[in-house]
């Protein structure tokens, strides 16, 4: 009984300590993001720009002032989960964050998102087949889990895409399918973007890393050197199509762009592309074997 | 030159709106996004609305229930160009004078808009929080079963905004002209940027 009791107290300690979490990740930008924006701010100078920058700025104050989502969309909820070998609530952790995003959905934090696209019903909660969408990697030799919270909203998630490109086409062709992509559907997606680039031998391969890239620290490079060129490159071309924020003309299209790549088949070069609004979702919570937490993505952030 | 457009509004003062000018709406916004305007235009379920003279918001907000009433926690707009399959037909046969939301519209809603003197605004997309800020009242909701994004919701704004004027009634199209822009200058871009820094 007495073990019975303890293991379901820890259950609900980890489920509020998700929720609180999963909350403050509608509600406050990570710390990344904030300074990326008000420089991108101080490059446009065209007076719809300037007028989206002022009203994006005074949104963020009113959700935090509200305690509101900053965005309406919260998109569906995707955690790439490091899980460590010596981490002893591992049994409860997929329960823990299905029940938290119902939590989250309840209070007000979470548009409910999933559809059913059979029936086209809202499940109304944010769960349902696959969702909440928990991805997991093991994390030898420690005893914490990382989550990693991306919010996917649907706007941002529109320009997806991914191929296979013939390896003759090379990191040339690569660039073209980013950029096109881009070009064609990152207007209306929110901008400024932050483009995740993913490279490898299948298109789920390349996706997923796409994906992934997204969660790197805005600013951080690609540790090797072409690759981190590349990003750069890629990013002064972009901002090269004047779309600006919002799609209404500027100097400023993405933020940052990050590739990430796996090794590639001999006779395939697959290309991902995921985009993030700059209303940029996403939260990294720590969780210790007793459940104390640090949040890495929002400074001095407390859930409670 | 911003200024303050009351719903329900006349053709006139929409015809005085010219793209690039930046107004707030004050008055009756109902939302209506992609089942909306399915279920109303494929389907042929009649609208329980009626929306003459007044403004749709593509948006899909995040509501609360306090006791019986609900609260607007946070409502931005979605990508209208969804909306491009619908939109000519939904302003001729509704009569709405403003439509919301962002990232821009097609030629067909551009040419609706001409004739049936509509005007396409754009609210910068990820700014639920000031948006709900505007919001004074939930008058309503009609077609609940479609799911809270989805429905019908009946707003009382006030000073709503900025809007950005995209369409107008000369058939002027703002971010149809940065999305030409942008698809032409692809390839001077990678000949520039990208090709050197790959040899």
């Amino acid at each position: 009984m007495v073990l019975l009791g303890s293991s379901q107290s820890v259950r609900e300690g980890f489920v509020d300590l998700i929720s609180r979490f999963i909350s403050l990740v509608a509600v406050r930008l990570p710390d990344d993001v904030l300074p990326a924006l008000a420089s991108a701010s101080k490059i446009e100078s065209s007076p719809h720009a300037r007028l989206v920058y002022e009203a994006m700025f005074r949104n963020l104050e009113i959700a935090i002032r509200r305690n509101v989502p900053l965005c309406q969309d919260t998109g569906v909820l995707e955690f790439f989960v490091g899980l460590g070998e010596g981490f002893p609530h591992a049994g409860d952790l997929l329960e823990a964050v299905r029940e938290a995003v119902v939590r989250a959905t309840d209070e007000g934090f979470l548009r409910p998102n999933v559809v059913d696209p059979v029936t086209g019903r809202n499940t109304g909660d944010n769960t349902g087949l696959g969702h909440p969408w928990v991805e997991i990697e093991l994390l030898p030799g420690v005893n914490h889990a990382d989550l990693r919270l991306y919010m996917a909203g649907g706007g941002s998630s529109r320009p997806g895409s991914a191929r296979v490109l013939d390896p003759a086409l090379g990191l040339e062709g690569v660039a073209e399918f980013v950029l096109n992509t881009v070009a064609e559907y990152g207007p209306p997606a929110c901008p400024p973007l932050v483009v995740g680039v993913g490279l490898g031998p299948t298109v789920e391969i390349a996706a997923l890393l796409s994906k992934k890239a997204l969660l790197r620290t805005l600013g951080s490079r690609n540790p090797n050197p072409k690759i981190a060129l590349l990003e750069e490159r890629l990013a002064d071309a972009i901002n090269g199509l004047g779309v600006g924020p919002q799609g209404l003309g500027g100097r400023i299209t993405v933020l940052a762009v990050h590739v990430e790549y796996a090794g590639r088949h001999p006779a395939t070069l697959a290309v991902g592309v995921s985009t993030a609004c700059w209303a940029l979702r996403k939260g990294w919570l720590r969780v210790f074997p007793d459940l104390s937490y640090q949040v890495l993505t929002h400074g001095g952030a407390v859930l409670e | 030159m911003s200024r303050v457009v009351n719903l329900p509004v006349t053709d006139d003062v929409v015809s005085e709106l010219k793209v690039g000018d930046v107004i707030y709406v004050s008055g009756v916004v109902v939302t209506a996004r992609d089942a909306v305007h399915r279920r109303f235009l494929v389907e042929g379920v009649p609208l329980p609305v009626d929306l003459r003279g007044l403004a749709i918001l593509h948006a899909g907000p995040i509501m609360a229930r306090l006791g019986d009433r609900w609260v607007c926690q946070s409502i931005g707009p979605t990508t209208s160009m969804r909306m491009e399959y619908y939109e000519s037909e939904f302003i001729e046969r509704t009569g709405v004078k403003v439509i919301i939301g962002k990232g821009g519209m097609g030629n067909r809603t551009a040419e609706a808009c001409r004739r049936f003197k509509t005007v396409y605004v754009i609210f910068p997309g990820g700014c639920g929080a000031l948006g709900a800020f505007a919001v004074e009242e939930v008058l309503g909701v009609e077609w609940l079963d479609l799911g809270i994004p989805e429905a019908l919701w009946l707003l009382r704004v006030k000073e709503f905004g900025p809007l950005i004027v995209a369409i107008d009634l000369q058939g002027s199209n703002l971010t149809d002209e940065v999305t030409n822009t942008a698809k032409s200058r692809v390839a001077t871009q990678l000949q520039s940027k990208i090709r050197q820094c790959l040899l």
